[in-house]
């Protein structure tokens, strides 16, 4: 199915993308022809075949990945804070949410 | 060029030191970022401290038998988290995030000694193949800087081909170490999915991640998997398979061993020098014993659409954490907060990055999800069956690594597609999971580096190192890239 410059303003709002018209005309044909070469998977029957799950390996699906319910350290407000753009009284402070 | 193992035991006789052995990769570091953009980050305070620590602690036998890598200078892709130092990802986005902790295979190198000397360059969140997608500028390949190291670890690849550092780690989620080792002319090699930790490795593709090696010497390499490979409990989907002695391996021949090549794989879109270079390769394992088999791959042609479903999906989830919230980059002038998310993504994110996205929310979104993302993972699926088939009549797999030696800057820039393409041998592993290992196997006629590449059965690396050394030890790519140490 083509992919209209339309298309392509809706996926950035989903993707929370804010682009420019430069990019989106540079990224509809772009996007259209990956998914038009991606299509080809359609020549190959799979109505039989079960989906893969992951990247796990048998034994990696074997192995147990459950760790005891005991509290653990954690890193701790001040350096979880500390790469934050903008920290304030402990928190992470963000623009306000409704316009 | 001396091999770290070498380095090691001549810090461990006291013939050098860890502290001149690190100075002097500093050295190259920064000597040679003008002319290769290999390091984003060069740790010289650090690097010196530590090198200075393990020359006072050598005189302690404890400290000898557990430091395999003991004053070795190693260099870190800058999207593997090293506390204290940047993790950028090649993205403005992170910037000079620093991280508050260390990932496991990091942990796992400071306790065998080695010393981190900086953080390298790459393609932004390691998507793509040539190093263009860097934020920060492309590494240039050492052996002509008018070319692609290849990506994504490119910085990580060229450091060690220029001599800067022994050894160097990488991630490779569909040939980001492969690839780059291939075009660089060393050693690059991608473990089974769940033999290294990827806590601590920035998540692009969940499912396709993993912490690769590269080095010079096979044997190196052998020895660096040897530390950073194993269960972790910070990872869910390191599996509790036991990590041989790798280096116990490395015999010299090939004798019994049957190695699968596909004809298809070595016909259409191939680059005649890489073609001629790896039949020579098979002839050359014929001489070192092995057998050569037939084998078919009959998905392996659809492996690079579903390789750019899969992965963007997983991309366009991983990447949803960037939002100017935590951690990172934050845009100015955004009054309400979904403006800020969108103006700090848009301004943050690469072309390439915002590309991915992209086309990983679209094969998501309602509707598209079976068509797509279904449908990929049942192809999966049948490439995972097509290696189980071909891995019962052959114990590994031989390809090259990529279709051509290194190419031009800009040269596929503007097409996306014809990019991808260069990941057509590469992606499958990452697909079914198994380990591969590219190995140098001579020159072009322009002196650039060509690459074979070794796929084997999951954790079967020990194999893979044992072909890798037998061939590079009778078949010794003699030749220096043109800006070196």
């Amino acid at each position: 199915m083509p992919i209209t410059e339309d298309d392509i303003e809706k996926i950035a709002q989903l993707a929370h993308l804010e682009i420019t018209d430069a990019e989106r005309h540079m990224f509809a044909p772009q996007i259209a022809e990956i998914v038009a070469y991606v299509e080809q998977l359609n020549e190959i029957d799979t109505s039989e075949v079960e989906p893969a799950l992951g990247g796990l390996t048998p034994e990696g699906e074997r192995t147990e990945s459950a760790r005891r319910d005991e509290t653990e350290a954690s890193l701790g407000q001040k350096v979880a804070l500390d790469q934050a753009p903008d920290p304030a009284s402990g928190h992470f402070r963000v623009p306000k949410v409704l316009a | 060029m001396k091999s770290a193992i070498e380095i090691r035991n001549e810090i461990i006789r006291r013939e050098t030191s860890a502290r001149a052995v690190v100075e002097s990769a500093l050295q190259a570091a920064e000597k040679l970022n003008g002319p290769l953009n290999a390091f984003l980050e060069v740790d010289r305070v650090g690097a010196v401290k530590r090198a200075e620590a393990i020359d006072t602690n050598l005189a302690s036998e404890k400290t000898l038998e557990s430091a395999p890598l003991a004053g070795i200078p190693i260099a870190i892709k800058d999207n593997i988290c090293v506390r204290g130092l940047q993790t950028s990802c090649g993205s403005r986005i992170l910037g000079p995030y620093k991280p508050p902790y260390n990932a496991t295979a990091i942990e796992r190198l400071i306790a065998s000694g080695s010393v981190i000397i900086g953080k390298t360059n790459c393609d932004e969140f390691a998507m793509g193949s040539s190093n263009e997608n860097s934020a920060f500028g492309p590494v240039k390949n050492p052996w002509d800087t008018s070319r692609v190291p290849g990506g994504s670890s490119g910085g990580s690849a060229a450091a060690v081909a220029a001599g800067i550092v022994p050894i160097a780690l990488g991630s490779d989620t569909g040939g980001s170490v492969r690839q780059p080792a291939s075009l660089c002319g060393v050693i690059g090699v991608k473990p089974t999915y769940g033999r290294v930790s990827r806590y601590g490795l920035v998540a692009f593709g969940s499912s396709l991640d993993q912490i690769g090696v590269f080095a010079r010497e096979t044997s190196d390499a052998a020895v660096v998997l040897q530390v950073i490979a194993g269960r972790d409990r910070h990872d869910a989907t390191t599996a509790d398979v036991v990590v041989p002695d790798y280096s116990a391996q490395l015999n010299g021949n090939a004798n019994g061993l049957r190695l699968g090549v596909s004809r298809a794989l070595l016909g259409e879109g191939l680059d005649d020098e890489v073609r001629d270079a790896v039949e020579k390769a098979i002839e050359a394992y014929r001489e070192l014993g092995a057998k050569i088999v037939d084998i078919d791959l009959p998905h392996a042609k659809y492996a690079i659409a579903v390789y750019y479903i899969i992965a963007t999906a997983e991309a366009s989830s991983n990447l949803a954490r960037y939002d100017g919230v935590r951690y990172g980059f934050r845009a100015e002038d955004a009054p309400a907060l979904r403006e800020m998310y969108r103006k700090t993504r848009d301004e943050g994110f690469g072309a390439e990055v915002k590309r991915r996205i992209m086309l990983g929310t679209y094969v998501l979104s309602a509707g598209y999800y079976d068509a797509y993302y279904l449908k990929a993972q049942q192809v999966r699926a049948l490439i995972k069956q097509d290696f189980a088939r071909a891995f019962e009549k052959c114990d590994a797999i031989v390809t090259p690594t990529s279709p051509t030696p290194a190419f031009a800057f800009g040269e596929k820039v503007d097409d996306p597609l014809a990019m991808y393409l260069n990941d057509v041998f590469t992606v499958t592993a990452n697909l079914a999971g198994v380990p591969g290992i590219s190995v140098p196997c001579g020159l072009s006629s322009n002196a650039l580096p060509i690459g074979l590449q070794l796929l084997g059965p999951h954790w079967s690396e020990a194999l893979l190192f044992r072909l890798a050394h037998a061939y590079q030890t009778s078949h010794p790519l003699n030749a220096q890239p043109q800006v070196h140490a």
